[in-house]
């Protein structure tokens, strides 16, 4: 229990008001991030019934500057960014020569630009990419001064429309430019919790008075981290790193339906050709949310078996769901263990758990449709 | 009347007798979080001074819970099944895990007692 040296620790724009909080700072991608407050329990909770605020401003910024960005950032990534609307976000990833995953990401399409938002631990990797591989195609500016905000939760709409009335009719998946509380903001309508919300970027000096703008909302509370993670596995959503790597394609990882048809057809981004043939083709492994039928949680890197015993596949999130009231997990398994109803063992603790393959996610989303 | 002693990993095992009544500090509970999941050991278990007894897990990680003293094991607390988050509310009480029969009494020489353990968690801090 003792923490690790914090010296050399990235700090948020928001990280004095994360200490007045009293949010408990871990290490986390290369910051001190709150990994919680008054509890993960109470904060997954109410974000599921009211709103929680997150800082995630870890994550790396960037916007991709000219004509042709759009098509050049597409030779990088199997997500549609030509046909992306003006005005729309779109979830895809940067793969490899292999067709595995280098990081997950959301694009933006701007007036002008495009608007790139990656993970934290990956960011320089990333940003080095996307120079070494589009220098001459587009310019990209990163967003090193720039803090991100993400508003969440069936209560997010009506605490940020009092404050930026114009956030309420944005549709899902989209972005814009709005004023909150009096000062410019970015906001997207995304998340990674399953529930309605908003992700919010400002410029760092300004980072402070819009959170407490936010949290001064009665349906408004600090969330950490740990929470954060806890939602986003109830809500079936991959954690790079986790879920994803640079070991696992896009088709494995069960997201297909992030890459449309013309990009299918025509391929033309890093491992084209090992994705297309394992969507003809189909793969061995695929990721599937699996539910343990007892109380214990199984963690990541849990040995997943067959009735009999013998390994079919491995846990690569799994922990306790708040809102299921139980354990959670998901992880990659052998096709043909792969459909919802299987039943499967985990090996915790060296004795075999009961369990099943289950269709993600364990918490219907609750995306604003109107 | 009984000494509680502690552990440097945070047990503190309550002696009556040959009884031991053993669980985590409200130090360690604070530390860990909401628990959500307690795996005791079996009746009649024997352990160790040292040995892993039992398992919690809060929503972020499992970690073990050590014998603090050796013996066999009399009974669990069977509450923290249903109800893990006793353990939150009243670690060094109704949030006990379960009772050893001390099979050595003089290993309790090796633990800390109340002072020494407020000084190894005012430390740490």
């Amino acid at each position: 229990m003792t923490d690790a040296p914090t010296e050399s620790l990235k700090r948020t724009p928001l990280d004095s008001l994360h200490r007045e909080l009293g949010g408990r700072m871990v290490p986390f991608a290369g910051y001190e991030m709150p990994v919680q407050y008054e509890g993960i329990l109470a904060e997954h909770l109410h974000t599921r019934s009211h709103a929680g605020l997150f800082d995630v401003s870890h994550m790396g910024q960037a916007r991709l500057w000219g004509p042709d960005a759009d098509a050049a950032f597409e030779t990088l990534v199997p997500g549609d960014v030509v046909e992306l609307p003006r005005g729309r976000i779109r979830y895809t990833m940067f793969t490899n020569e292999k067709g595995g995953i280098l990081d997950d990401l959301m694009i933006a399409r701007r007036d002008d630009h495009l608007f790139l938002v990656v993970n934290a631990a990956c960011k320089d990797a990333d940003f080095a990419h996307i120079e070494a591989k589009l220098a001459g195609r587009l310019k990209m500016e990163i967003l090193a001064d720039r803090a991100l905000l993400a508003l969440q939760g069936p209560g997010a709409d009506v605490a940020l429309a009092r404050l930026a009335p114009a956030s309420s009719a944005m549709p899902f998946m989209s972005i814009a430019d709005i004023k909150i509380a009096g000062i410019d903001c970015q906001v997207t309508r995304s998340g990674y919790t399953g529930e309605d919300g908003f992700e919010i970027s400002v410029s760092a000096g300004w980072a402070k008075e819009l959170a407490r703008a936010l949290l001064a909302q009665p349906e408004v509370k600090p969330i950490g981290l740990g929470a954060r993670d806890s939602l986003r596995l109830e809500a079936g959503l991959c954690l790079y790193g986790s879920d994803i790597d640079e070991t696992t394609t896009p088709i494995e990882a069960s997201l297909l339906w992030t890459i449309s048809k013309r990009r299918r057809e025509h391929g033309g981004f890093p491992g084209a050709a090992v994705v297309q043939k394992q969507i003809a083709q189909g793969v061995s492994r695929r990721r599937v949310g699996i539910l343990p039928e007892g109380k214990a949680p199984a963690r990541a890197h849990t040995v997943v078996t067959d009735e009999k015993g013998a390994p079919v596949g491995e846990i690569t999130s799994g922990g306790y769901g708040p809102s299921v009231g139980g354990p959670v997990a998901m992880g990659y398994v052998q096709t043909a263990f792969a459909a919802p109803g299987t039943p499967l063992q985990l090996i915790v603790r060296e004795r075999a758990q009961p369990a099943r393959v289950v269709k993600l996610p364990f918490t219907e989303h609750r995306y604003f449709k109107g | 009347m009984a000494t509680i002693k502690y552990t440097k990993e945070h047990e503190w095992v309550r002696v009556e007798g040959d009884i031991g009544t053993v669980g985590i500090t409200d130090h360690a509970q604070q530390q860990l979080g909401d628990l959500v999941f307690i795996e005791l050991p079996a009746i009649g278990k024997k352990v160790a001074q040292g040995d892993e007894a039992a398992v919690i897990e809060s929503v972020k990680a499992a970690s073990e819970v050590y014998a603090p003293i050796g013996g066999e094991v009399v009974e669990v607390n069977a509450a923290l099944g249903d109800d893990p988050a006793k353990v939150n509310a009243d670690a060094m009480g109704g949030g006990w895990f379960f009772k050893i029969r001390i099979a050595n009494p003089k290993e309790l020489d090796a633990l800390l007692d109340e002072a020494s353990y407020q000084d190894l968690v005012g430390e740490s801090h």
